[in-house]
C-alpha cells in the first residue's frame, strides 16, 4: 500500500481544507441556532439557496461580491422564514426544516431550465473567487504549500470557529444565547427577549449556511447544478455533534471529514479500487464518529418552542 | 371530554344491571325498559357515527384546502418557468387522469408513494422522521433483483421471496440510523439521509459497467425472471398488481397501528416517551422496532417497481419517491386511508409530470417544489388552528 501513503502530503491537507470549508460554515451556522434551542435541520435548503443566489446575482451584474452579498441577504432570508416557522408558529421543527429542504431542492433545480433556457442541470459557468498566495508564508518549505492554494473565504472559515466560541462563551450576548438554548423561561425571567434572541440565531445560521453553499458554487465550481450541496447540510449537522456543539471541536470534525473526502479523491485517481464505493467515504466516517461520539448532549431545551406567558 | 354521555366510554352502553338514575319513574315494564335503552344505544350509535363522519370530514376538509394551498402557491413557478398555471394545470390534468393510459401511470406512481409514505407514517406515529426511504428503497430494489434475478422457484413462490427480501434489506439499512438513535441518541434525520448517499454509492458500484450486476443495458441489471415479475393486470398499460399489494399492505398497517398492542406501544412513545417509559415500555426497542418496520415498508417501496414497473433493477430508479413519501405521509395526516389518499395526489403529479413537461416546460423538479409547499402548509397548519381556537375563546 505505499501509494496509498503517498496521497498524505501537503496538497492533500490544502484540499482537505477546502472541502471542509463548506461544512465549516453550515456546522457553526447549526451551531448558533441549536444553541438558542432552535433545531436546524434546515442547513441543507440554506446551502442550495446560498449558492444558486450567488451563481444567478453574479451572472446577472458580472460581479461576484454582489453576488456573494445577495446570497448571504437571500441566507438570512430563508432563515427568517424557518425562524418564523419554528419559533412563531411553533411548528414541529423538524418538519418545518423538511419543508424549506424538499422547497430549496425543487426550487433551485426548476429555476435553471426557467432562467437558462434549455433543459440542463447547471448553470453557465461565472467569475469564481480565486486562490491565492499568502505573501512571505507561501514561500515556506512544506507547509507554504497549503498557504498558496486557499482563498480567503477558507482562512474566514478557520477564523470563525474561535470567533464564534469568543462570542457564545464570552460575551453577554453568547450567554443569553445559550440561555435560551437551556432553559428559555429562565432566560425570560432574567429579561432576555428569547424570541427575539432566538431569531437573530436562526437567521445567522442561515447566513453561515448560505456562506458554505456560496463556497461550493463560487469558488469550488463557478457555477450552480442541481443538488450541488449533495448531503453537505447533513454531513455538517453530524460534525456538530461530533464535536457536542463546541466550536472548536466542531471545527475539527469538519477538518476529519474534509480530509477524509479529500484522501478518498486523491485515492481514486491513484488506484484502482472502486470509484463508487469511495465516494461514500465522507458518509461512513461520519456515521462511524457518530457511533464513537458517546451519548450526544444537546442544549436542554432544543426543538422545544418557548410560548410567553 | 365534553360529550362523555353520549359517546362508547370504556364501559360501552349501559345494561340493565346499571343502577337506575335518579327520578326514573319506578313503575316502568320491562318492555319499556328495554325501549328505553335500545333508543338510548343507538343514540350512542349515531353520535359515534357523527363523529367519524366529523373527523374524516375534517381530515377531508384540511387535505383539500393543503393540497389548493399548495397549488395555488406553486402557480407563480409555472409563470417564472414561462407558461401559465392554466395551461401547466391542463396539462396536469391530460397527463394524468385523460385516458386509460394517464390513469394506469397515475396508479403506476401511486404505488411506491403508498408503500414509502406508510412507511414514514408508520416512523412518525412512534415519533421517528424517517427521511431515509430514498436508500431503503434502493436497498429493497437491490435485493429483489437479485432474489429475482439469481433463484429459481415456482411463480407466486418467487415473487414473494423477492419482495421478502426486499422488505428485509430495507429494514437492516434502517437499523443503523435506529441503533445511533436508541443507543447513541443521534437524530435519525442526519443519520438516515447519510444512509441515502451510501445506498446510492453501493447502487452505482453493483451496476456500473464490469459490476457484480451488469447488465445488458448501461446502469442496469439483467432483467429478473418471469417468475419473479409482478403481473400486470391491465393490459395493455404497465400497471401491475403492486398496488394491489400496496393498498393490502395500507389495511394491514392500519390493523396494526390502532388495532394492536404494537401498535398502541408505537403510538404512546411517538406522543408521549414519559408516560411510555412509566408504564414500562422500553423506548429504545420501540425505536428500534418502528425504524426496522418503516425500513421494511421503504424496502417494499423498491421491491415493488423493481419486480412490478422496471422488471430489473436500475441505478437510479427512483425519481425521488422516498422524499416525495414525507410530504405524503403528512398529508395523510400519518393515517393509513389519509397517506392512500396523498400518494394518489402524489401519484397524479408524478404521472402527469411529463405532459406538463412537453407542453408547459415545465421540469419535474417542481413537484419537489410542491412536496415542500404541502410539507410547509402541514407546518404552517398549527398557527391556523390556533389562530381559530383564540378567536373561539379557548385556551392556546
Amino acid at each position: 500500500m505505499p501509494e496509498m501513503l503517498d496521497i498524505i502530503d501537503m496538497n492533500w491537507v490544502a484540499q482537505g481544507i477546502r472541502l471542509s470549508v463548506p461544512l465549516i460554515f453550515a456546522a457553526l451556522g447549526g451551531l448558533l441556532s441549536e444553541r438558542a434551542g432552535v433545531i436546524n435541520i434546515a442547513l441543507e435548503g440554506k446551502m442550495l439557496f446560498g449558492a444558486f443566489a450567488g451563481v444567478a446575482v453574479t451572472w446577472w451584474t458580472g460581479t461576484n461580491v454582489v453576488g456573494l452579498i445577495a446570497a448571504l441577504a437571500v441566507g438570512a432570508g430563508i432563515g427568517w422564514v424557518h425562524a418564523w416557522f419554528s419559533i412563531t408558529v411553533r411548528s414541529d421543527q423538524i418538519v418545518s426544516a423538511t419543508a424549506i429542504n424538499l422547497f430549496a431542492l425543487g426550487v433551485t433545480a426548476a429555476l435553471i431550465p426557467a432562467i437558462w433556457e434549455g433543459g440542463r442541470a447547471n448553470t453557465p459557468t461565472v467569475e469564481r473567487f480565486r486562490r491565492f498566495e499568502v505573501p512571505l508564508l507561501s514561500d515556506l518549505p512544506q507547509i507554504g504549500t497549503v498557504f498558496s492554494r486557499l482563498s480567503w473565504f477558507d482562512y474566514t472559515a478557520l477564523v470563525l470557529a474561535p470567533l464564534v466560541w469568543l462570542v457564545l462563551w464570552r460575551s453577554p450576548f453568547g450567554l443569553r444565547l445559550r440561555a435560551c438554548g437551556e432553559s428559555p423561561e429562565a432566560a425570560a425571567s432574567v429579561g432576555v427577549n428569547v424570541i427575539r434572541t432566538r431569531y437573530t440565531a436562526v437567521m445567522l445560521a442561515g447566513v453561515f449556511a448560505a456562506m458554505g453553499g456560496v463556497y461550493l458554487s463560487l469558488v469550488q465550481n463557478g457555477l450552480f447544478q442541481r443538488g450541488i450541496t449533495n448531503g453537505r447540510g447533513f454531513l455538517a449537522l453530524a460534525a456538530m455533534i461530533f464535536g457536542k456543539w463546541r466550536p472548536i471541536p466542531v471545527l475539527g470534525a469538519c477538518l476529519l471529514f474534509g480530509m477524509a473526502d479529500a484522501y478518498q479523491l486523491r485515492a481514486q485517481s491513484k488506484s484502482d479500487l472502486p470509484v463508487e464505493l469511495f465516494q461514500a467515504l465522507p458518509y461512513v466516517v461520519g456515521l462511524i464518529t457518530l457511533v464513537f461520539v458517546g451519548r450526544a448532549v444537546a442544549p436542554a431545551a432544543i426543538g422545544r418552542a418557548y410560548v410567553k406567558d | 371530554m365534553t360529550d362523555a354521555d353520549n359517546s362508547p366510554g370504556p364501559h360501552g352502553p349501559r345494561t340493565s344491571t346499571d343502577p337506575e338514575p335518579p327520578g326514573t319513574p319506578r313503575h316502568k315494564t320491562t318492555a319499556e325498559l328495554q325501549r328505553t335503552l335500545e333508543s338510548a344505544g343507538s343514540a350512542v350509535a349515531r353520535a359515534a357515527a357523527v363523529d367519524l363522519a366529523q373527523g374524516v370530514g375534517r381530515a377531508a376538509f384540511i387535505f383539500a384546502t393543503t393540497v389548493a394551498a399548495a397549488l395555488v402557491l406553486a402557480a407563480p413557478l409555472t409563470i417564472a418557468a414561462g407558461s401559465d398555471p392554466l395551461t401547466a394545470y391542463t396539462a396536469l390534468y391530460e397527463g394524468s387522469l385523460g385516458g386509460q393510459r394517464p390513469v394506469a401511470e397515475t396508479l403506476v406512481s401511486m404505488t411506491p408513494l403508498l408503500f414509502g409514505g406508510l412507511a414514514v407514517a408508520v416512523a412518525f406515529q412512534a415519533g421517528l422522521f424517517n427521511i431515509g426511504v430514498e436508500g431503503q428503497l434502493v436497498a429493497g430494489g437491490i435485493a429483489a433483483g437479485v432474489v429475482g434475478i439469481k433463484m429459481t422457484t415456482w411463480a407466486p413462490v418467487h415473487v414473494i421471496l423477492a419482495l421478502l427480501a426486499g422488505a428485509a434489506a430495507g429494514a437492516l439499512w434502517a437499523l443503523v440510523p435506529a441503533a445511533l438513535k436508541a443507543w447513541r441518541g443521534v437524530h435519525e434525520v442526519i443519520t438516515t439521509i447519510m444512509m441515502n448517499f451510501v445506498a446510492f454509492s453501493v447502487s452505482q458500484f453493483l451496476v456500473k459497467p464490469g459490476g457484480a450486476l451488469e447488465g445488458e443495458i448501461p446502469t442496469g441489471t439483467e432483467p429478473v425472471q418471469a417468475t419473479a415479475e409482478l403481473p400486470r393486470i391491465w393490459e395493455p398499460t404497465r400497471l401491475h398488481l403492486g398496488i394491489v399489494v400496496a393498498v393490502i399492505v395500507a389495511g394491514a398497517c392500519w390493523y396494526f397501528i390502532y388495532r394492536t398492542p404494537g401498535g398502541y406501544r408505537f403510538r404512546l412513545v411517538g406522543a408521549n416517551p414519559v408516560a411510555a417509559r412509566f408504564n414500562g415500555i422500553s423506548s429504545s426497542r420501540v425505536i428500534v422496532e418502528a425504524m426496522m418496520l418503516s425500513g421494511a415498508l421503504g424496502g417494499l417501496t423498491g421491491a415493488v417497481e423493481v419486480l412490478g414497473t422496471h422488471r430489473r433493477f436500475l441505478d437510479s430508479f427512483s425519481p425521488g419517491y422516498g422524499f416525495d413519501s414525507i410530504a405524503v405521509a403528512l398529508l395523510g395526516a400519518l393515517h393509513p386511508v389519509g397517506v392512500a389518499a396523498a400518494s394518489f395526489f402524489f401519484g397524479l403529479l408524478r404521472a402527469g409530470s411529463t405532459q406538463l413537461q412537453l407542453e408547459a416546460g415545465i421540469t419535474r423538479d417542481m413537484i419537489t417544489v410542491i412536496s415542500g409547499l404541502v410539507v410547509a402548509c402541514v407546518a404552517a397548519r398549527l398557527l391556523l388552528s390556533r389562530r381559530a381556537a383564540r378567536s373561539r375563546g379557548g385556551a392556546d
